[in-house]
């Protein structure tokens, strides 16, 4: 049960936090804070159970859609829980955080609102164990993303970033969703701790590759690998403490995460490992040097994030207990020094109003306390000793020797990651604060409110003494979450210091190579500006293309098919109804044999030659009149074929209507101009071959009609029952009045509409016409 | 119980010959309406709850039995669709006390609406063929005559291609009905389905099929057969686009779905391959046409056809999930959609425009018409756990399992698509700024009357949450739906009594 609460607390608080707002003003941010730093602690005291034994635990499931097989389930494992904390301690921080940074905004309300809504979904995200429901809160974080990147709703840059977030996940959503019904399919439950059982099974099914693919595209986007990492530097245009929190910390983790906690079931394949490591290796790579070439805070702190999260992608798909290891290491280093570093660029935005790295020096003065903290995440962001960086990162090396396959490529592509990482940190961390302060270049600096600092120093404290100290991290955190990715029990210890070998080695290398980076930094911008010929293969470009194409093929086709034009619509669906009625004819078999003539009498031919006759002349009189009294004895004609037929209340019917219509038609036309414009000839002609070919078909289907007699018809009862039951001897009047009596009040009720309509049309003018 | 299965019918009825009565009493029709849907809102949810306890229902009217006389059936499918009417009805009524001006009302809105409700309850409840035509004609003529209620020139052009493209469906229906009944000699439904089933070469009957399925198409906008409804949706007031959103493709969709369950199953095979072609354009034809708007009502118009074509998949899959995919989506689509319509009618109260372009700011001045919005416009999208996320879901999986991956390629395709148009709808009239110069006007809607009108955009809105939310009974009803329509011995028994061996 406590579970629900735990969950349902983030979700209640996000519907009322705006009341609390209205009680609690400027200290909403304080107040709100208490709610994620009350659910750290009480993760934080699960920390001694989810050691070696008791791998599960905190386990509730409530049969939510039982028909489907989707529940509302949940257990807190390893995994699950190092994802909680960092959830629960960063939300704290950046709750905390967004307060004072949007202090000024006039939908602040509304941030706790979204903060608190993406809160409760991460947290879904991480504890569920249900496939489906994993998906529900999943969805619920992107939603919730694209709230906080648009944010600042009046700036259309915000907007258009939100839009492209929303639609890259949002594919991802929907290939994920396709994925988990196809897994679901496989292993006979959407219930993730049922699967896990089922992992061989499902390996070796036909559908694994394809809900592999599926899943691989959810994760992928979410975590922003290449090639969908575009959207991540475009959400910066949320404000800082949503970049720290959904876009570094937390949401662009939850693919990383996924794919962790389906290792067991879908990892440790030649297709998983090539891909993600592929993927993982590329991204790492791609948003590592693009992030030495930026010169906005942000952005720069967005490709480390999008080379960080491709690190850990490709740690996940190495997959070795090593690796794993790194990762889960590397995933508390990241989210502690990178969201540090967030709300330094944010608090630096704030009281120096840039975040342009060429225009930022000497503010350790006016922001002393800031600069302590921002130094502290960029010595663990470039893995200095005794960081808790540099433990990752010697783990990451280590890893990548040891990886089974290709292990010289990951290895060079790690160091030049990391070497980059060094650059960024010290132009993100370090550069901003020291030399001359320039007043000129950056105006109105201002003191730093303890809001803003708080967070970031205390989560480099954070970063010194698990550094220092790695066993407060080692056996009861990251030791059960890399047991529950692995599958198997794993216990061990974690080193700050190694010694002098080959990993300590190479990370002098990185060292190095950094400091060169950094300060090559400039030529780097050059650089990247002589590649911009290869703009148009830019995945970015190639969404807005494609975003563009498909926008322009909607209109192209919306104008071809909703033209406007009434007879096109009539074409249409009358060479719709010839083309399909002609197949099921063919098809089927419907078409007579051969049509015979025989006991057809001379007078019914010439009636309805007499017909056709007014039909054409109908069709190719030039005057209204003329055409409409052609119509008028075509309509005779037919009264003619009721009569011959026996049925002469339908031809009196139909004879007064006939006269009805054709008296009406001419007191309008008489007022109407004469005729002006005539279709062309081809016009014509192709309006004949539709008019005949539908002549046609509906001729064929009466034959039919007439040559299958299926069943004996109903009209018998009524020719029996009409006098004895009915009293009445007119067979046509019993039906319309007693036996489908319903049918006639029905059109009599169209009658009384239509008398309304007439009403209305002629009394109730509108003022345009 | 004879009469609680006629009553969906006979109420409206009664509710509009009360209301014609009191022709002139303009201020007091309004609530006689009202009361009329909320009777008729009870006696639909009896009648579901006691089809759900009994199973299938049905009457004889004047006693003729069946197939002779006309028979009125409530199976679960039709209960829950009556009970849909019935909502619709009550929230339209609460939303034209504000929205519909004492004209229209002067010339006979209320008694019309009450009309076309029951129309359209007759054809959701009738067992007879014939009598379905006749209940398309009172729709047909009482939606015409709504739409050009107010004689606006837009009014009028969108009207005409309305009725008249209306009117080749039902010319078709009635050559169709003409030509069936030639063959097999009955339109009692039950009665064509066991004659059909006992008949030996009665594949054939797969040709007829065609001409209903064109003519009941129309009625539904599908592919290519759409044109009449974004060419009239956008004219009339809020209101009436809202009714005819929820209802009119709906009764389209049902016609199609009872018929092609119940007895046009001879030439399965061609008819589900053509059905899931035939939605799968309809999806993509109606999302891309709104994808290509600015006009909000243009949008949501085009986004109708797009979901059509999700219910004829369930249908043309035909697995039990399938169909009761299909059911869901109907209810959901019903609400959603008719929202949206309410929403659109709101803004253009507030803004005095439906152009997206001219619109803006609504996020920061408006914030509970917001959350509305977001709530139906991401319902909608499919946003989980919203109800439009299990109706997608339903069908998803139904296509996975019967292994027709190309349409579930394109279902999600076009979900995808159907969020960037509702987004872009959020986008430009609730979160972009006004834009100044383009809009001068100023809103006469007092906040009294916007309480009024927000009223039933909030009951929809929080009915797409609740049946998010509370998926499992619903879903429950409508397997069961399903399985009744995929069993039709038991309508054919319930109505006829036997069933051909």
């Amino acid at each position: 049960m406590e579970i629900i609460i735990v969950i349902l607390s983030s979700f209640v608080i996000a519907f009322i936090s705006p009341l609390i707002y209205r009680i609690f003003k400027h200290l909403t941010g304080w107040v709100l804070s208490l709610v994620p730093l009350a659910l750290f602690i009480y993760f934080a005291t699960y920390l001694p159970q989810i050691c070696a034994e008791e791998c599960r635990t905190f386990a509730f499931v409530y049969h939510w859609v039982p028909s489907f097989g989707i529940d509302l389930s949940f257990y807190l494992d390893g995994i699950a829980l190092i994802f909680s904390l960092i959830i629960t301690l960063i939300g704290a921080f950046v709750v905390l955080y967004g307060g004072e940074y949007l202090r000024n905004h006039q939908h602040i309300n509304r941030f706790f609102m979204y903060i608190f809504l993406f809160m409760g979904s991460m947290i879904g995200v991480v504890l569920s164990s249900n496939l489906i429901t994993i998906f529900i809160f999943w969805e619920l974080t992107s939603f919730s993303s694209y709230l906080l990147i648009g944010f600042n709703n009046e700036r259309a840059e915000s907007r258009y970033a939100a839009l492209q977030a929303l639609l890259i996940t949002g594919i991802g959503g929907l290939a994920l969703l396709a994925g988990f019904i196809l897994l679901g399919q496989m292993g006979g439950s959407y219930e993730i701790t049922e699967l896990l059982t089922r992992g061989h099974l499902i390996r070796a099914h036909s559908f694994y590759l394809p809900a592999l693919i599926l899943i691989l595209i959810g994760a992928f986007t979410k975590s922003a690998q290449v090639p969908f990492h575009f959207w991540l530097p475009s959400a910066m245009e949320a404000p800082t403490p949503v970049s720290t929190y959904l876009h570094s910390a937390t949401m662009v983790k939850a693919g990383v995460y996924l794919l962790a906690r389906l290792n067991p079931m879908l990892g440790d394949t030649q297709a998983w490992h090539d891909i993600i490591t592929i993927a993982g290796t590329l991204t790492m790579l791609v948003g590592a040097l693009i992030a030495v070439s930026q010169t906005d805070l942000k952005k720069i702190l967005a490709y480390t994030t999008i080379s960080a999260l491709g690190m850990l992608m490709l740690l996940v798909g190495v997959g070795t207990v090593l690796a794993i290891k790194a990762a889960m290491v590397f995933l508390l280093v990241h989210s502690l020094y990178k969201g540090g570093l967030f709300m330094v660029a944010g608090a630096i935005d704030h009281s120096a109003g840039t975040r342009d790295i060429t225009r930022l020096s000497g503010l350790w003065r006016m922001m002393p306390l800031v600069t302590i903290a921002a130094a502290l995440a960029a010595f663990s962001m470039s893995g200095f000793p005794p960081l808790l960086g540099f433990v990752g990162k010697e783990l990451i090396y280590s890893a990548k020797l040891q990886a089974p396959n290709a292990s010289v490529i990951l290895l060079i592509s790690g160091i030049i990651a990391n070497a980059v990482n060094v650059a960024a940190a010290m132009m993100t961390g370090i550069r901003p604060f020291w030399g001359k302060t320039h007043h000129a270049k950056c105006k109105h600096i201002h003191k730093v409110h303890t809001a803003l600092w708080l967070g970031p120093m205390l989560m480099a404290l954070l970063g010194l003494i698990f550094g220092l100290i790695p066993n407060l991290i080692s056996m009861p955190l990251i030791s059960p979450a890399v047991s529950s990715i692995t599958g198997s029990q794993v216990v061990f210890n974690l080193q700050t210091w190694h010694g002098i070998n080959l990993v300590f080695l190479f990370s002098i290398i990185t060292f190095i190579l950094g400091l060169m980076f950094f300060f090559s930094r400039n030529r780097w911008r050059k650089i990247s500006t002589y590649l911009m010929f290869l703009k148009p293969l830019y995945p970015s470009q190639i969404y807005e293309k494609g975003l563009h194409g498909l926008l322009s093929l909607a209109k192209w086709q919306t104008k071809v098919l909703q033209n406007g034009y009434q007879r096109f619509y009539l074409i249409t669906i009358v060479c719709f109804i010839v083309l399909m009625g002609g197949i099921q004819l063919v098809r089927l078999g419907g078409l007579p044999d051969s049509i015979s003539f025989a006991g057809v009498k001379s007078f019914e031919i010439g009636l309805v030659l007499l017909m056709a006759l007014a039909a054409l002349a109908a069709i190719l009189s030039k005057k209204r009149i003329a055409a409409v009294v052609s119509l008028g004895v075509l309509g005779y004609g037919v009264a003619l074929i009721f009569v011959l037929f026996g049925a002469p209340d339908l031809a009196m019917t139909q004879i007064l209507i006939e006269t009805l219509t054709v008296i009406i038609f001419v007191l309008v036309i008489y007022h109407l101009p004469s005729f002006k414009n005539f279709s062309h000839r081809g016009v014509r002609i192709r309006d004949a071959i539709i008019s005949v070919l539908a002549g046609i078909m509906m001729t064929f289907f009466v034959l039919l009609s007439i040559n299958l007699q299926l069943a004996p018809t109903i009209s018998a009862y009524y020719d029996e029952n009409s006098v004895i039951l009915a009293h009445g001897r007119n067979i046509v009047n019993v039906i319309l009045v007693d036996f489908r009596g319903l049918d006639t009040m029905g059109e009599i009720t169209v009658l009384a509409v239509a008398a309304i309509g007439v009403f209305a049309l002629l009394k109730l003018k509108s003022k345009d016409h | 119980m004879n009469v609680l299965i006629i009553s969906p019918v006979i109420i409206p009825f009664t509710t509009a010959i009360i209301l014609l009565l009191l022709f002139k009493l303009k201020s007091v029709q309004r609530y006689i309406s009202l009361i009329g849907s909320l009777v008729s809102l009870g006696i639909s949810i009896s009648l579901l709850v006691h089809t759900i306890d009994s199973g299938i229902l049905s009457v004889q009217i004047g006693n003729w039995p069946a197939p002779y006389g006309i028979t009125i059936v409530s199976d679960l499918f039709s209960a829950i669709m009556v009970v849909m009417t019935a909502l619709m009805s009550l929230t339209v009524n609460i939303y034209s006390m504000i929205d519909i001006d004492t004209k229209r009302i002067q010339y006979g809105y209320f008694p019309l609406i009450n009309i076309l409700l029951m129309g359209v309850n007759g054809a959701f409840l009738t067992g007879d063929i014939f009598n379905l035509y006749v209940w398309f004609e009172v729709m047909l003529m009482s939606s015409f005559v709504l739409m050009v209620l107010g004689g606006e020139r837009k009014q009028m052009e969108g009207a005409v291609k309305y009725v008249t493209l209306n009117l080749i469906s039902s010319a078709l229906f009635l050559a169709g009905l003409g030509i069936l009944y030639g063959e097999i000699g009955t339109l009692n439904m039950a009665d064509i389905a066991y004659t059909l089933r006992a008949t030996a070469d009665a594949t054939v009957t797969g040709s007829t099929a065609m001409l209903f399925f064109i003519a009941f198409g129309i009625k539904a906008a599908i592919f290519p057969l759409f044109f009449w409804l974004p060419a009239s949706y956008h004219t009339p007031p809020a209101s009436v686009s809202a009714l005819f959103a929820g209802l009119l493709t709906k009764v389209g969709v049902y016609s199609l779905i009872r018929s092609f369950t119940l007895f046009f199953v001879q030439d399965a095979t061609f008819f589900h391959e053509f059905m899931i072609i035939i939605a799968g354009f309809t999806m993509l034809t109606g999302v891309l046409g709104a994808a290509s708007q600015f006009e909000f009502r243009r949008v949501l118009s085009f986004h109708i056809i797009s979901q059509i074509g999700y219910m004829i998949m369930g249908l043309g899959i035909f697995t039990p999930l399938a169909i009761a995919g299909s059911i869901f989506f109907l209810i959901h689509n019903m609400i959603t959609k008719t929202n949206l319509f309410f929403i659109s009618g709101v803004v253009y109260r507030l803004k005095g425009s439906y152009e997206l372009k001219k619109l803006g700011g609504l996020y920061a001045s408006h914030p509970w018409l917001s959350i509305f919005l977001v709530i139906s416009a991401f319902s909608l999208a499919g946003l989980p756990p919203l109800s439009g996320f299990w109706a997608k879901f339903a069908l998803i999986k139904a296509g996975l399992q019967s292994q027709d991956y190309p349409i579930v390629f394109i279902a999600l395709f076009v979900s995808m698509l159907t969020l960037f148009s509702m987004v872009k709808i959020w986008a430009e009239a609730f979160w972009k700024k006004q834009p100044s110069q383009k809009n001068d006007f100023k809103s006469k809607l007092s906040a009294r009357d916007y309480i009024v009108m927000i009223i039933p955009i909030g009951m929809l809105a929080l009915l797409a949450v609740a049946i998010g939310i509370g998926f499992e009974p619903l879903m429950n009803i409508c397997m069961k739906a399903a399985s009744q329509l995929l069993n039709p011995e038991l309508y054919i028994q319930s109505i006829l009594g036997g069933y051909p061996k």
